[in-house]
């Protein structure tokens, strides 16, 4: 079994959000840049599922422009094998899956994190998904390989699920995937200085939306406190003033 | 031309959500000078199909077809795109749901179409098509113009009040003629959360943090939740501890939730919390610590020890 992880390097989640150019752009000074949250969990899933002899390669691939590479990198030192740059700025979904349809279809599992934790999509996995007409899975939160089957836990809307699917297969996975990120120990990192990060060019593709600009959320007015003794106006307050019990 | 929307149904009713849904497409065809074809795929009786044209659906679709239980994506999303194409549908609308999120790309790459995920209001513009969403995990709003003939939305849920018409939709049945070779996805076993009030439909959420000690104090927090119909969840370090089960955790890499009403008991309010939780109508906080960053966010707060807060906040509600 091959496994590709889709890895998107994304702010910080403390970031403070700002934006640029009378708000059209978000402003990335000082950020600190990372690996996608549910990335990194479907990353470690997968070298868990290697160290446990169920899967011979991980490679990990991005769309993005070079200073991506320290996040690529940092996922080779968590355990992949090798890692793909598509050397574009991700203009948006539609052109990102189009640019991972040109190197992923070689693969027979493909993780995606659910969204990213930046522009919300949850769309590239699926594009990918239908682009190379494999089949998908959803909200995957375990991922088992028993005698070369996979086993796959999913939620579903109001529970859960376990199944089963052919490979070559899209899994967009959640939490719980993995227990918790792996962090890369100092051999790992020694290592993924020698491991291939290949770049490459990218195809001709379009986007379908553009972002005109951005707002943020109004300031909240100040918190209505009441006293410790007296939590019973709490309730007061909500039924007779917000209204919401 | 019509406005497709994909009513889902839970072991074959609908929920508040589809008709939201409904009465969100409703308010767009009306603008488009189009009609809203609901679409139902599972098995709903008709009597529950005809409550979807009471929020404006001029048409229901129904794919009465037990294969689609197995919640397949890749035939799901085969169904949908052929009803938008019978329909010669210019938006498709899903919920932002799990099974929206998971088939709306797919119909999106088959209809050549711009994808919108998490779209918070009516577009602001038709020509071009532009509509806002939430990014940076509820940190912040975008417009989003679509440059493309057809477009797809997911829309989250609570974002839009109910309108009831009054009008009754004419249900046609329709099949996509797939093959059962296209069902690829085996369910083994399935395990529906029941006599609970889920998290994602819940109006109002009851939630613990750390500052609630340990599993053993949550007993007054289940019976608010029980008391209010309401939905329990917590913040990461709770489900992290194993206290309660990683899928009540709500937060940035948890569930994101927008009820009416959201209880913080015992919670600092850390950002990636907040962002799970920020779309919230009302916030309400109890902390003991009066500088926590979850009072700038909330709309109430009571600075005390959350155990004397929750039976002062029981007996109120029983009184109420």
């Amino acid at each position: 079994m091959k496994i590709l992880v889709l890895i998107n390097n994304v702010p910080d989640t403390t970031t403070k959000i700002r934006f640029t150019g009378d708000n059209t752009a978000f402003d990335t000074t000082r950020v600190q840049w990372i690996i996608n949250p549910w990335d990194e969990l479907a990353l470690t899933r997968s070298v868990e599922l290697k160290e446990a002899g169920a899967v011979e390669q991980i490679s990990v691939a991005n769309v993005g422009a070079q200073i991506t590479e320290p996040t690529l990198r940092k996922a080779l030192a968590v355990g992949a094998d090798d890692a793909i740059r598509i050397d574009a700025e991700p203009k948006d979904a539609f052109f990102v899956a189009n640019q991972l349809a040109e190197v992923a279809k070689d693969y027979d599992i493909i993780l995606a994190g659910i969204e990213a934790s930046d522009y919300n999509g949850s769309a590239v996995g699926g594009m990918l998904a239908e682009l190379l007409d494999f089949n998908s899975v959803s909200a995957v939160s375990g991922l088992n390989i028993e005698n070369g089957e996979l086993v796959i836990n999913r939620e579903i809307d109001g529970g859960s699920q376990v199944l089963s699917i052919s490979t070559p297969v899209v899994l967009i996975v959640q939490k719980g995937i993995a227990k918790e990120p792996r962090i890369p120990a100092m051999r790992g990192i020694m290592m993924a200085r020698k491991k291939p990060l290949n770049v490459v060019a990218p195809a001709d593709a379009d986007a379908k939306t553009t972002l005109v600009d951005f707002t943020l959320p109004p300031p909240k007015a100040a918190c209505k406190m009441v006293d410790e003794e007296n939590a019973k106006d709490l309730v007061a307050l909500l039924h007779e003033e917000a209204k919401v019990l | 031309m019509s406005i497709l929307v994909y009513t889902e149904n839970w072991d074959g009713k609908f929920k508040k959500l589809s008709f939201e849904l409904v009465s969100y497409a409703a308010a767009i065809a009306k603008e488009m000078g189009s009609s809203v074809t609901a679409l139902s795929i599972g098995e709903v009786a008709d009597n529950e199909l005809n409550k979807l044209g009471n929020f404006g659906a001029a048409k229901v679709l129904n794919v009465n077809d037990s294969r689609y239980n197995s919640f397949d994506n890749r035939a799901l999303s085969m169904a949908v795109a052929s009803a938008a194409q019978a329909e010669d549908a210019k938006v498709v609308i899903f919920a932002h749901t799990n099974l929206g999120k998971a088939i709306a790309p797919r119909v999106a790459i088959k209809l050549d179409a711009g994808l919108v995920s998490g779209v918070t209001e009516l577009p602001s513009n038709f020509s071009p098509f532009i509509v806002q969403k939430k990014v940076f995990t509820g940190k912040s709003f975008t417009n989003v113009q679509v440059d493309a003939d057809v477009k797809v939305l997911t829309f989250s849920q609570n974002s839009f009040e109910l309108v009831e018409t009054g009008g009754t939709a004419e249900i046609v049945a329709f099949d996509p003629q797939l093959g059962d070779d296209i069902f690829a996805t085996s369910v083994k076993e399935t395990n529906k959360v029941t006599g609970k009030v889920l998290l994602t439909d819940a109006e109002i959420v009851i939630s613990g943090g750390r500052g609630m000690k340990g599993p053993e104090n949550w007993a007054g927090l289940e019976e608010m939740a029980d008391l209010l119909k309401a939905g329990l969840a917590c913040s990461r370090p709770v489900s992290d501890e194993g206290w309660r089960p990683h899928t009540e955790h709500v937060g940035q890499t948890g569930k994101i939730i927008a009820p009416n009403l959201y209880f913080a008991f015992g919670i600092s309010g850390a950002i990636q919390h907040l962002g799970g939780v920020s779309s919230s109508k009302v916030i309400v906080a109890i902390n003991k610590d009066p500088e926590a960053p979850i009072f700038e966010t909330a709309d109430y707060g009571i600075v005390g020890d959350v155990q004397k807060v929750i039976p002062q906040l029981i007996e109120g509600i029983k009184e109420m």
